[in-house]
């Protein structure tokens, strides 16, 4: 099955992408992610102004089935949430590198990025 | 995603199948089936609106034959097999000795001396083992006939305009009701019964012939909408209407009297049952906790097993059920709670990761098809 996996993005072993503009990354799931999750009814966000760890859970992703926990690929503040996703939690399926980001952190160190996969690298490791 | 080594699981005669229809394959009660081809909310929707064909080969089948059949399936089931004639189903349910629940089936008589009986895939064993324990010394015999049929449920409102393509000329049974069919040198029994709160029908024949019927009703099918449709949607179709799930919403704790299953059982009827006796006094002293059926107010997480519940701050009790409602787009569950809560219309709250949302108790069931 073909993966959609775009360039210059980073990518977390536990399937979330990050963009990093800046010092502000902006954070969803991948495209093999939505797809393992399939239907996607429930997002709970993280709270603006939240210091998170990287890799730690901040966010919940609810398809019918099961509650998934989605993790901050960075060290952190949130700064911004994407609301859109609490009436229309799909954007999360359809779009999941667009409409569906989930969170915006301001990076408190931006070397925690050296230890994220490229592209290649996470293409690597979904053919595992 | 399940972690059990798929090698270790059981399979019915269409997992193969499955692989090759795009099914994703998980782990459920021991066996190796599909949740989902398209997508759960897909499936659910094609069930409501056209017709889902499930695989239920999992299920198990027993025949009970001789004289004595029915008399001994009356003081072993819940429900009075005295009500049925030939041909005739009824939803029935296996009790302990202190009145909880084995396993819920359904049992068709097929004559006098015949009846046909359907459990639950993870109860097969325990079920026969239970029976078997409570045969008499003659007049009876149970065959377990779960690993050489295949069952399949056709499921939705298209699906009688399918059977009367299938098997031209077939006269499709009445709701409850079983009947023979034949089909490209198949022969088996089609049944209007089904899991989904929906009209249906399911198939039971040789398991060899799974395959072969499974190609010819999608084949046929899908002029009238029909897909394959797995063990996800199976399960919100369920929840919506309200139908009991063994191990979630049943269990050897619970009474089908908490349950709500009293219409399934008679305490009128001259046979004992195994926890008889129990229900008889529960019923007389009055049931203390209820399984009520709740949907959430507002936006929020689909309600899962175990989260606990709660009325006026204090706890009443835990979801055995939940999901998120594909027909009603809200969070939807049943569970036990003290049976002044069980009432519809209670103002509840549901623990999610340590925040309480609110939901309201409803009348059962959530989906009901138009008559």
């Amino acid at each position: 099955m073909s993966q959609n996996i775009p360039a210059g993005l980073y990518y977390a072993e536990s399937h979330e992408w990050i963009k990093v503009d800046g010092n502000i990354g902006t954070v969803g799931i991948t495209d093999h992610a939505q797809h393992e999750l399939s239907d996607v009814v429930f997002v709970e966000l993280p709270k603006i102004g939240a210091t998170v760890a990287a890799k730690a859970p901040v966010a919940v992703v609810e398809s019918v089935k099961a509650a998934s926990d989605i993790y901050s690929p960075v060290s952190g503040e949130i700064t911004e949430v994407n609301d859109v996703l609490s009436t229309d939690p799909a954007q999360v399926n359809t779009d999941p590198h667009g409409n569906g980001w989930i969170f915006k952190i301001k990076l408190s160190n931006v070397e925690e990025l050296k230890s994220l996969k490229d592209a290649a690298g996470y293409a690597a490791l979904l053919k595992g | 995603m399940s972690t059990t080594d798929p090698a270790s699981l059981k399979r019915t005669a269409l997992a193969e199948t499955h692989v090759r229809y795009g099914g994703r394959m998980v782990e459920f009660g021991g066996w190796w089936m599909p949740v989902q081809y398209t997508g759960i909310l897909d499936e659910h929707t094609t069930v409501r609106t056209a017709a889902g064909l499930f695989d239920i080969c999992h299920m198990g089948e027993f025949v009970v034959k001789g004289p004595q059949a029915g008399a001994w399936l009356n003081s072993l089931l819940t429900n009075d097999i005295d009500k049925l004639g030939d041909s005739q189903g009824q939803y029935s349910i296996m009790l302990n000795e202190q009145g909880g629940v084995i396993d819920d089936l359904i049992l068709y008589r097929i004559a006098a001396d015949e009846y046909y009986v359907i459990v639950n895939a993870s109860m097969i064993e325990e079920d026969f083992k239970w029976a078997s324990s409570k045969l008499p010394a003659s007049g009876v015999t149970l065959t377990n006939l779960s690993d050489v049929t295949a069952g399949l449920a056709l499921q939705g409102p298209k699906s009688e305009a399918i059977l009367k393509a299938f098997v031209p000329g077939i006269t499709p049974p009445a709701r409850n009701t079983i009947t023979a069919f034949t089909w490209n040198g198949v022969s088996g029994r089609v049944a209007r019964t089904g899991y989904t709160g929906e009209d249906g029908f399911e198939f039971f024949f040789p398991a060899v012939d799974a395959e072969k019927v499974w190609d010819g009703l999608l084949a046929l099918g899908k002029a009238f909408g029909l897909k394959p449709t797995g063990l996800g949607a199976r399960d919100t179709l369920r929840l919506e209407a309200c139908l009991p799930l063994n191990g979630n919403d049943l269990s050897p704790k619970r009474t089908p009297l908490e349950a709500g299953l009293g219409f399934f059982v008679s305490l009128t009827k001259a046979a004992n049952f195994p926890g008889k006796d129990v229900l008889q006094k529960q019923k007389a002293d009055g049931v203390k906790e209820k399984l009520a059926a709740f949907k959430l107010t507002g936006k929020g997480a689909p309600p899962r097993s175990h989260y606990v519940l709660y009325g006026d701050g204090q706890k009443i009790g835990e979801i055995s059920s939940g999901s998120q409602s594909p027909t009603l787009g809200t969070g939807i569950g049943m569970g036990y709670v003290t049976a002044a809560w069980a009432e519809p219309g209670k103002a509840i709250e549901i623990e999610v990761r340590g925040t309480r949302i609110p939901a309201v108790t409803v009348k059962k069931p959530f989906y009901k098809r138009a008559a």
